[in-house]
């Protein structure tokens, strides 16, 4: 094979490509974080004692689980306009995300809330405190920590489905990518700086959750 | 006269279709100390889970302090309190846990010190200061600041029993609260609670020590089948007992 590398389309670029990230990643956060209020809530419905409720989480979940991401961001930014619901690209996406993202870490929730002891939220109840209070004093904060790895591995692969915006035309990373890929034909190089990117990043993302994690950490 | 600390009023309660309280009546005075032996399955620890609501009950009437638990009566009708009602109701009184419960993601004196901020509305120095008078009674003052991972079983309970009597009970409920504990931890853990009642504390127990049970109490209950089976003095329960079923059980549990 004879290829001659040339970056230096690639580098005049490149000021796009971080920009990109930096919208992929206020994406990511800004969608988890409603996420993880979604993945909470239904989590707790997941586990009531109320059939219906526990049958609409399980719905919630079954649907948004097993639809393809992709489908989802298409049918919510071309679908969802003609029923009167119209959304911005960037807050089309951030809703997908945040739904989407709702549906597995309810999953992620109810694992860790099904592993803590039964006593630890009676301990709290006999202390005279409401179920509710309970719920955030101590069997959230327990539970988050105990399910934190699990919440870090989500939060990079749903990272990492922002490039899919990309295909409402987003202005993120691989948007870009692909602009500069037609716009200079060097293929091999654009194509190779963005995963660079992405894996670099990712890499930075797991090492903060590393920290996060270990700061956190129950003493023992 | 002032209302009995516990009066318990022919409770009924049951697990979808076993009964397994078949109308239990009993009276404690402040002051008191009321053990609950017997086998496992006759009803003792669900008995004092209905005091503080953690079980809910079909019929009868618990009253704490002349309150009844958990439910009122509206034209003759019964109704479940409020949650907020019935977290002030579950303050009346302490409880200690088999398996301790402490909250692992705080420091012992933090464990000691949030129902004393949250539901006692204490300052927080004030706060500070009651568990740390706590933890001392219990001798875990110089481990105050230890995760409940770093502590042993003995330790643990310790400091959940100073949780739990640090919010100034009327009542103080201990299930099994040496079951969980390996054999050399035991004594520790049944001389803080010994102290607790030489004080004055009025205290209802489920045990399987018989010796401590019969040292400590002013009165023992045998329940035998969800019923009380016999109740009276220590002495004239594990020495004299009455009904057979009552002998066995002491001689299967070595008394």
């Amino acid at each position: 094979m004879d290829y001659n590398f040339n970056f230096a389309a690639v580098w005049r670029d490149f000021d796009l490509l971080l920009s990109g990230l930096g919208l992929g990643l206020i994406l990511a956060v800004v969608s988890i974080a409603i996420g993880c209020l979604i993945g909470l809530f239904l989590a707790f419905g997941m586990l009531s004692k109320k059939r219906p409720i526990r049958w609409a989480a399980t719905v919630y979940v079954s649907a948004f689980r097993n639809t393809p991401i992709l489908v989802l961001i298409l049918f919510t930014f071309f679908a969802l306009p003609e029923l009167g619901i119209r959304l911005g690209k960037i807050e089309s996406f951030i809703v997908t995300l945040a739904v989407y993202s709702g549906a597995y870490l309810t999953e992620v929730f109810r694992s860790g809330l099904v592993s803590l002891p039964s006593g630890l939220r009676e301990a709290g109840l006999t202390i005279g405190l409401t179920e509710s209070r309970t719920k955030i004093l101590i069997t959230i904060p327990v539970m988050f920590r105990r399910v934190l790895p699990a919440l870090g591995n989500n939060f990079i692969s749903l990272f990492k489905d922002t490039s899919l915006a990309a295909a409402i035309a987003v202005p993120e990373l691989t948007f870009y990518a692909r602009k500069i890929n037609v716009e200079t034909f060097r293929v091999i190089e654009t194509w190779m700086v963005a995963s660079l990117i992405y894996v670099l990043a990712c890499s930075i993302i797991a090492a903060i959750l590393r920290r996060i994690e270990s700061r956190l950490s129950i003493p023992r | 006269m002032t209302a009995p600390v516990l009066e318990i009023t022919n409770l009924h309660k049951s697990f979808g279709k076993v009964e397994v309280l078949k109308g239990i009546n009993l009276t404690m005075q402040s002051g008191d100390v009321v053990s609950l032996i017997g086998s496992s399955g006759s009803g003792k620890t669900t008995l004092l889970r209905c005091v503080n609501l953690l079980e809910d009950y079909e019929d009868g009437v618990v009253a704490v302090a002349g309150e009844q638990i958990g439910y009122t009566q509206r034209n003759g009708r019964r109704i479940r309190l409020k949650e907020k009602e019935i977290a002030r109701q579950r303050a009346m009184t302490g409880m200690v846990f088999q398996h301790f419960n402490l909250f692992p993601h705080m420091s012992a004196i933090r464990n000691v010190m949030l129902g004393l901020i949250k539901t006692r509305k204490m300052r927080n120095d004030e706060a500070y200061a009651t568990a740390e008078g706590w933890l001392d009674r219990v001798g875990m003052k110089d481990r105050k600041n230890h995760y409940p991972g770093q502590l042993s079983g003995g330790q643990q309970q310790r400091v959940a029993i100073a949780r739990a009597i640090a919010m100034n009970p009327a009542l103080m409920l201990f299930d099994e609260v040496t079951s969980a504990l390996d054999p050399e931890l035991i004594s520790e853990v049944l001389a803080v609670v010994k102290d607790l009642a030489f004080d004055g504390m009025t205290m209802l127990l489920v045990t399987h020590e018989m010796q401590f049970a019969h040292d400590v109490s002013d009165t023992v209950v045998f329940m035998q089948d969800g019923r009380i089976g016999e109740e009276g003095p220590p002495d004239q329960l594990f020495h004299s007992p009455k009904s057979e079923r009552l002998k066995a059980f002491l001689k299967s549990s070595k008394f």
